[in-house]
């Protein structure tokens, strides 16, 4: 159910926007879109966040839509965002989480993808802490599979929300420059960031040390420093991402402090960028390691709007995909 | 569409003349603007909207609240057609005890107009929604009358009725595109 667009298709796209059909589509990753799909979903978001701030937060659209948050992985964000998007457009959303699926009982990923079909569901929300098992998914079940992270592989509705409150707050994407900072190795974050960024014409740099760089880096078209403060200086965004312990342990770096000495994003550092910069983190935040507290809650940074975008961008998404299908 | 123009039914000052008419309906039924507020259906309903706003703020002396709906996620077609933009519905006041006057181009089967009041009642409890229209092409579908009429236009089934407005299409004027077997009633 992966469809790539060709080339043909592509120049199509570019002229006339409004012929982009979404419906039946999986959002698997940021690698299947071209930059007009993006740019074409993210002009639909501002109207649906619209719907958020009315006394009624409902609309009647996806009535009568079944959609299934199928994780495998702990979340209470992307879950609950996912969530609240579905019930805002008045689909059905059913939870599923591991520790009360059959999954935890023996039952292969194949048998509760042919049993979720079954019931005739309309949509599939799902995280793994394996990559690829959303796209393994899609193959099996005949209605749309939307990534919410597979293992370090991709977490495309996270990089669209990024995209969208980026452009929400520059005005553009294209020229821009953002620096992402942390575990980029065990980043699906970073990794569909990454890739929707360069797609639409933004200029990516990372910043880590050695050991939370990803093999084949330089095969990415970002640039690599390890100097925190001078990357700092000319950007007009900085993501900073929280250490995946539970990936890998503390074997990365010696300890926390001299990590944080490194690559905490502080107010004396903040000095060096740009007054306008965005301050932007994905969430779980860990406070004190990769952001000060005084800058997570600061003037520049955009977290807490990354999350109220975050349901309208899956509300889009959601539209987009399965509405009126 | 590739279909011909079969006739030219209102030119801009026809539809200057008519809204004009159509806002003194307005305030004479309501006694006045105060509890006023247009919502214009987007695309067509809102310069529409607007226009008439400004007449009866020019009459009144006092601004007449305009905004926007969009009833994209409010259709029951949806299924018919292919993902649709969606635009935002731009409310601007509370509706809570409001004459809500809904302001169309055209009104043809009827669904537009009931998607529209779908969406309204999510923004409160209006005292009365009103409906004013450009052109009513008869051929309802569902039991909803306009109270507010540019002009009444038979029309069949198979023709199209074309609204065009300065703010959206750079002219005035109204126009019918002729179907394939006309069966002009």
């Amino acid at each position: 159910m992966l469809i790539h667009a060709s080339p043909h298709e592509v120049h199509e796209i570019d002229h006339v926007e409004d012929t982009i059909d979404f419906r039946g589509r999986d959002l698997l990753g940021m690698e299947d879109f071209t930059a007009a799909e993006i740019a074409a979903i993210l002009d639909t978001v501002a109207s649906f966040k619209e719907i958020s701030e009315r006394d009624i937060k409902k609309v009647p659209t996806l009535r009568g839509k079944t959609v299934i948050n199928l994780f495998f992985e702990p979340s209470t964000r992307t879950r609950t965002s996912f969530e609240i998007a579905g019930k805002r457009l008045s689909a059905d959303v059913i939870n599923i989480s591991v520790s009360n699926s059959s999954m935890s009982k023996g039952e292969s990923l194949r048998d509760t993808a042919d049993n979720l079909a079954a019931m005739r569901t309309d949509a599939l929300i799902v995280r793994h802490k394996s990559a690829g098992v959303p796209h393994m998914l899609a193959r099996y079940l005949p209605s749309p599979v939307i990534n919410a992270g597979d293992g370090a592989h991709e977490h495309p509705t996270q990089a669209l929300l990024d995209l969208y409150t980026i452009r929400e707050k520059l005005g553009t994407l294209a020229g821009r420059r953002a620096l992402i900072v942390g575990d980029i190795a065990s980043s699906r974050v970073a990794r569909s960031n990454i890739i929707a960024m360069r797609k639409m014409g933004m200029q990516v740099s990372v910043c880590a040390p050695l050991t939370m760089l990803p093999v084949g880096i330089e095969k990415w078209g970002v640039d690599y420093t390890s100097d925190f403060d001078a990357a700092l200086q000319d950007v007009d965004v900085v993501m900073m991402l929280r250490i995946q312990r539970e990936r890998h342990g503390d074997v990365l770096f010696p300890s926390l402090q001299e990590y944080s000495s490194r690559y905490c994003l502080t107010s004396a550092r903040m000095r060096r960028a740009k007054s306008e910069v965005l301050v932007m983190h994905p969430g779980p935040m860990n406070r004190g390691v990769e952001i000060a507290p005084e800058v997570a809650d600061g003037l520049e940074s955009v977290i807490l709007q990354q999350v109220t975008n975050g349901v309208a961008l899956r509300m889009a998404v959601l539209y987009l995909i399965i509405g009126g299908v | 569409m590739g279909d011909q123009v079969k006739a030219r039914v209102m030119d801009a000052e026809a539809i200057d003349r008519a809204l004009v008419r159509i806002a003194h309906e307005i305030l004479e039924r309501n006694k006045g603007a105060e509890e006023l507020v247009l919502i214009g259906i987007r695309t067509r309903g809102l310069p529409l909207a607007q226009r008439l706003g400004e007449q009866l703020t020019r009459i009144e002396t006092y601004p007449v609240p305009v905004g926007a709906v969009d009833i994209t996620l409010y259709r029951d077609d949806l299924k018919q057609r292919r993902s649709r933009p969606v635009h935002p519905t731009d409310i601007p006041c509370r509706l809570d005890g409001k004459h809500v006057v809904l302001v169309d181009d055209v009104l043809y089967t009827g669904r537009s107009i009931r998607a529209a009041m779908d969406a309204l009642v999510d923004f409160g409890r209006p005292r009365t929604i009103q409906l004013a229209v450009l052109i009513d092409r008869g051929h309802r579908e569902l039991p909803i009358r306009a109270d507010y009429i540019g002009k009444n236009l038979p029309t069949a089934r198979s023709e199209q009725v074309s609204v065009r407005l300065d703010e959206v299409d750079g002219e005035n004027t109204v126009i019918i595109l002729g179907g394939m077997d006309a069966d002009t009633c």
